[in-house]
């Protein structure tokens, strides 16, 4: 980077050290205002006879809406079952493409004249249709999604096709390496339990008729214990009346099913997974969780923030902004039924594995053993706060959000009080949050590499076994 | 293909109220450009610096530069210790990010409404002086190597098809080459790189500071002379003289194959040329539109006819635009057709019947209804993601900065809207009339050869 840039310019280049200075000197970092309050709608709720709870909020901005459907779709079996998962798998990929009286190009048609996606998909608790449209396009959505819920008929060369792209998706999905770690580690740490089979084997969807399918549909797609959110430039009781005209016909036979809690996340050894070839390795640590009703819950989010749960917290400037060990490092809560599972991820060099997962155990035991600063509880509490705000501010966060707490019997008023429950937290009550819930003893979790090069050293540190192969 | 049972009344993109959003300029005796856009909807506020260098820029033998360059702005500057950047907007409730693509680089972050002064000294302050040392360029290198293994180098498909294409599309290192870099070149970075990529590229003249959303109480007036507090004093620079990157269109199509180790099914990428979005902007937009109904839904032209009618392909897309939206660089840039197919299809029945398609369009044009209802897509897609002050604030000053009219991100849902189905057709014969590339990425078993080229 010499004078070929720009001749006279780089002729008055300066040293690092005269750019990083100024006659003035350092400055005082401006105070901070009075930060707005979380900006929220109120929400409408109704129960439809079926069963089917809607809820609806105006929140104007864009002239759009949001619309998601959420219905529980556990399987009823009591283990992971591939063939459920495989058959409900199916089911999204084939439930627009056709119903007694539109087909696959016609539903896709109809939404996009009112500036309408759609999309559906499951999980091992859900099925979800969510969308968006330009507001004035509600009623079409509705429309839509009424006819797809109550007449999908998953054409039979649909389901075909649709078998074997999913086939070459798995195919796609597991070559990723984050995704060879998330079956890894939800085994690990679920072991047989439905919740761990997020993602069909391409043998089990082979498998999958389309008759099945519709017997599927039958079983899972029906109203008693789903809900649907609206949020956007809507009138809500219109919006409400709307949902009730074309969805208060449709029926089930029993009420959805909900996924039963999932066992206690075990302490115990890493599992290392081998992935020939690897040039990093994928750590994904796990322990037990604290659930939104326990009072340790803000705590246990700042003591959270504070050891990986934003970028300035302890972890990620160890191992990124110190060692240069990873790009990224993150903690988290995932919320499971019956409580919550906290994750520790990182993806780091093969060379520096091992290194990576000592500086993690030692950053995990210094939340027991040195208690997070009131420095760093209030910058973790300001960002809690911040954030929430920022998070919020826009619909289809707000609908998503929405959606999520009410699944757990939460509404509106538990968001607009949460500035003032991160506000009235004490240092110390994280401080206990930190010492109770970060102990490295609680863990467990997978290390996803090449074991050939990370095994010797991830082996002598102890704490790691090696099982099985990606 | 039935009808749908009663006809659906497409919405006119024209009736749908247009973002009302006052955009306020001004220029500081120093030459930095300020663009203002507030919006009292919102409880947040956003802010950025687009610094008008991108990958293109960076010198041969220092590919990966202007990336690991804005690794390094964000540790530290005059008044700011290593990691105080971050501590600073996090612990204000706010949130931050960079990223660097052809021609430009933004920094920006979006916090409550309470913070816009600190943003503003956060960000002169490493506009003024950042404190660049040795140490964190070394730091900063593992960090970016890290980066590359986890979105290139150990995932299948890494750098597909934006890194891979380049090569095959263009002659000239600053189109042609790999903006992520490569492992060797960057270890080789230096400190005196820094330095001098800083004075040339970072001048108060060659950058856009863009404010928008929750001024609250400061108005724009306010808001202006709190820039001026904050940036007035930075010394005026030499503002470096923007190279033309052009090149001629290849007048044939080039083929090139690549191996992946880790991809399970192959892969093709064809990339063309597009018009200058300078010179000929409607043009530009038509192709954007292509893109559009060619691939965005079920009823696109290339879904019906490679995933469903044929069964060639697993999944398609097309953008007019190397790194996925468009306008979001200057010219010469790349209009891509990707998909992933099983192994038993041989790419030139996936070309061929991209070319008959492209055939067909550019001899009828899409039906008006059917870009009506791409264009409600666009519509409503935009307002989705202007529905974030981060994403409307990145759109407006990458506008402004490239091609000088922040106005073009509120205009163009109405552009697309108004364009003709004859539009089209003419895109898409372009494209059948000029040269193009296609990339064809190969599934390879041998896993002894993919460590990183270093």
């Amino acid at each position: 980077m010499t004078a070929t840039q720009s001749p006279d310019v780089a002729a008055r280049t300066r040293t690092a050290e005269e750019i990083g200075r100024t006659g003035t000197g350092p400055r005082p970092l401006p105070a901070l205002g009075r930060t707005r309050d979380v900006p929220l709608p109120d929400v409408t709720t109704a129960t439809l006879p079926n069963g089917l709870k809607v809820l609806a909020a105006h929140r104007p901005g864009v002239p759009m809406v949001e619309v998601l459907l959420r219905i529980p779709a556990a399987t009823g079996s009591a283990t992971a079952d591939p063939a459920y998962t495989a058959g409900m798998e199916v089911l999204v990929e084939t439930m627009l493409t056709g119903t007694a009286t539109r087909d696959r190009v016609g539903i896709d048609d109809e939404l996009a004249a009112v500036g309408g996606e759609l999309g559906v998909g499951v999980d091992p608790e859900w099925l979800q249709a969510g969308g968006s449209a330009l507001a004035s396009g509600l009623p079409t959505v509705l429309d839509v999604l009424a006819d797809v819920l109550t007449g999908a008929t998953h054409p039979d060369d649909e389901v075909a096709r649709e078998r074997g792209r999913l086939a070459e998706r798995i195919a796609v999905a597991r070559a990723q390496p984050r995704t060879v770690a998330r079956e890894a580690l939800q085994l690990k740490r679920f072991g047989t339990h439905p919740i761990s089979s997020e993602m069909p084997t391409a043998e089990s969807v082979a498998g999958i008729t389309a008759e099945r399918v519709r017997e599927l549909h039958a079983d899972t797609v029906v109203p008693d214990g789903a809900r649907l959110v609206l949020v956007g430039d809507i009138d809500p009781d219109t919006a409400i009346e709307s949902v009730r005209a074309r969805l208060g016909g449709w029926t089930g036979t029993h009420p959805a099913r909900e996924l039963s809690a999932p066992p206690a996340v075990v302490a115990g050894d890493l599992e290392l997974v081998h992935r020939p070839g690897s040039v990093q390795s994928q750590l994904r640590l796990t322990a037990p969780g604290v659930s939104r009703d326990d009072p340790r819950y803000t705590a246990f989010q700042l003591a959270n923030l504070v050891f990986g749960g934003y970028f300035s917290s302890r972890w990620m400037e160890n191992i990124r902004e110190d060692k240069g060990y990873t790009y990224g490092a993150h903690s988290s809560q995932e919320f499971v039924p019956g409580g919550a599972v906290l994750g520790v991820d990182t993806d780091v060099a093969s060379d520096v594995t091992a290194a990576a997962l000592l500086e993690t155990r030692y950053e995990l035991g210094r939340m027991a053993a040195v208690p997070p600063t009131t420095e760093e509880v209030e910058s973790a509490r300001r960002y809690a706060i911040g954030s929430l705000l920022i998070s919020l501010d826009s619909q289809s966060a707000l609908a998503g959000t929405l959606s999520v707490l009410d699944s757990v019997g939460l509404g509106v008023e538990w968001l607009r009080e949460r500035p003032a429950r991160l506000e009235d937290v004490t240092i110390s009550q994280v401080a206990d949050a930190a010492c109770e819930f970060f102990a490295p003893t609680r863990f467990t979790g997978v290390v996803v590499g090449d074991a050939d090069v990370v095994g010797p050293r991830l082996r002598a540190l102890g704490g790691v076994t090696r099982e099985g192969s990606a | 293909m039935s009808d749908p049972p009663a006809r659906v009344e497409i919405v006119s993109v024209t009736d749908v109220e247009a973002a009302a959003l006052e955009l306020h300029r001004a220029t500081l005796s120093n030459g930095l450009r300020v663009l203002i856009a507030p919006d009292p909807t919102t409880p947040v506020v956003g802010v950025s610096v687009h610094v008008d260098v991108g990958f293109r820029s960076e010198p041969e033998g220092r590919t990966g530069f202007a990336h690991l360059f804005e690794h390094l702005m964000f540790q530290g500057s005059e008044s700011l210790e290593k990691l105080a950047h971050f501590r600073h907007v996090q612990a204000s409730g706010g949130i931050f990010n960079g990223s660097t693509h052809q021609d430009y680089t933004d920094y920006f972050e979006v916090l409550p409404g309470a913070a816009l002064e600190r943003a503003l000294f956060l960000e002169a302050d490493r506009l003024r002086a950042p404190k660049l040392t040795v140490e964190n360029l070394r730091n900063q290198v593992d960090v970016v190597k890290e980066e590359i293994r986890l979105n290139v180098v150990n995932r299948p498909y890494g750098g597909f098809p934006w890194i891979l294409l380049p090569p095959v599309l263009y002659d000239t290192f600053p189109n042609a080459h790999n903006g992520y870099g490569d492992f060797s070149e960057l270890e080789q970075a230096t400190l005196e790189d820094a330095a001098s990529f800083f004075d040339t590229f970072y001048a108060p003249g060659n950058a856009l500071l863009t404010v928008h959303g929750d001024v609250a109480e400061h108005g724009v007036d306010g808001v202006l002379a709190l820039v001026e507090k904050h940036f007035g004093d930075i010394p005026a620079r030499p503002t470096p003289q923007r190279p033309s990157f052009a090149e001629p269109v290849p007048g044939s199509e080039r083929r090139q194959s690549v191996p992946d180790a880790h991809a399970p099914l192959p892969a093709m990428a064809i990339g063309y040329r597009v018009p200058d979005p300078s010179t000929e902007p409607d043009s530009y937009l038509a192709h954007a539109m292509l893109a559009s109904v060619l691939t965005d839904g079920e009823a696109a032209r290339l879904q019906r006819r490679l995933v469903h009618a044929d069964g060639l392909v697993t999944d398609v897309s097309a953008s007019n635009g190397l790194m996925g939206g468009p306008l979001d660089a200057r010219d010469p840039d790349t209009f891509t057709i990707t998909a992933v197919h099983p192994s038993d299809v041989e790419p030139d029945r996936v070309l061929g019947a991209v070319d008959d398609e492209l055939d067909r369009l550019a001899a009828q044009g899409p039906s008006v209804d059917e870009l009506s209802r791409q264009s409600a897509r666009w519509a409503s897609a935009l307002h989705r993601e202007d529905d974030r002050v981060m994403f409307r604030m990145l759109g407006l000053g990458a506008r402004e900065l490239l091609y000088g009219r922040a106005e073009l991100a509120l205009e163009l849902p109405a552009r697309l809207a108004a364009l003709r189905p004859e539009q089209i057709a003419e895109a898409a014969g372009r494209l059948r009339g000029a040269g193009r590339a296609v990339l064809l990425v190969e599934p390879a078993t041998d896993q002894s050869d993919q460590e990183e080229n270093s």
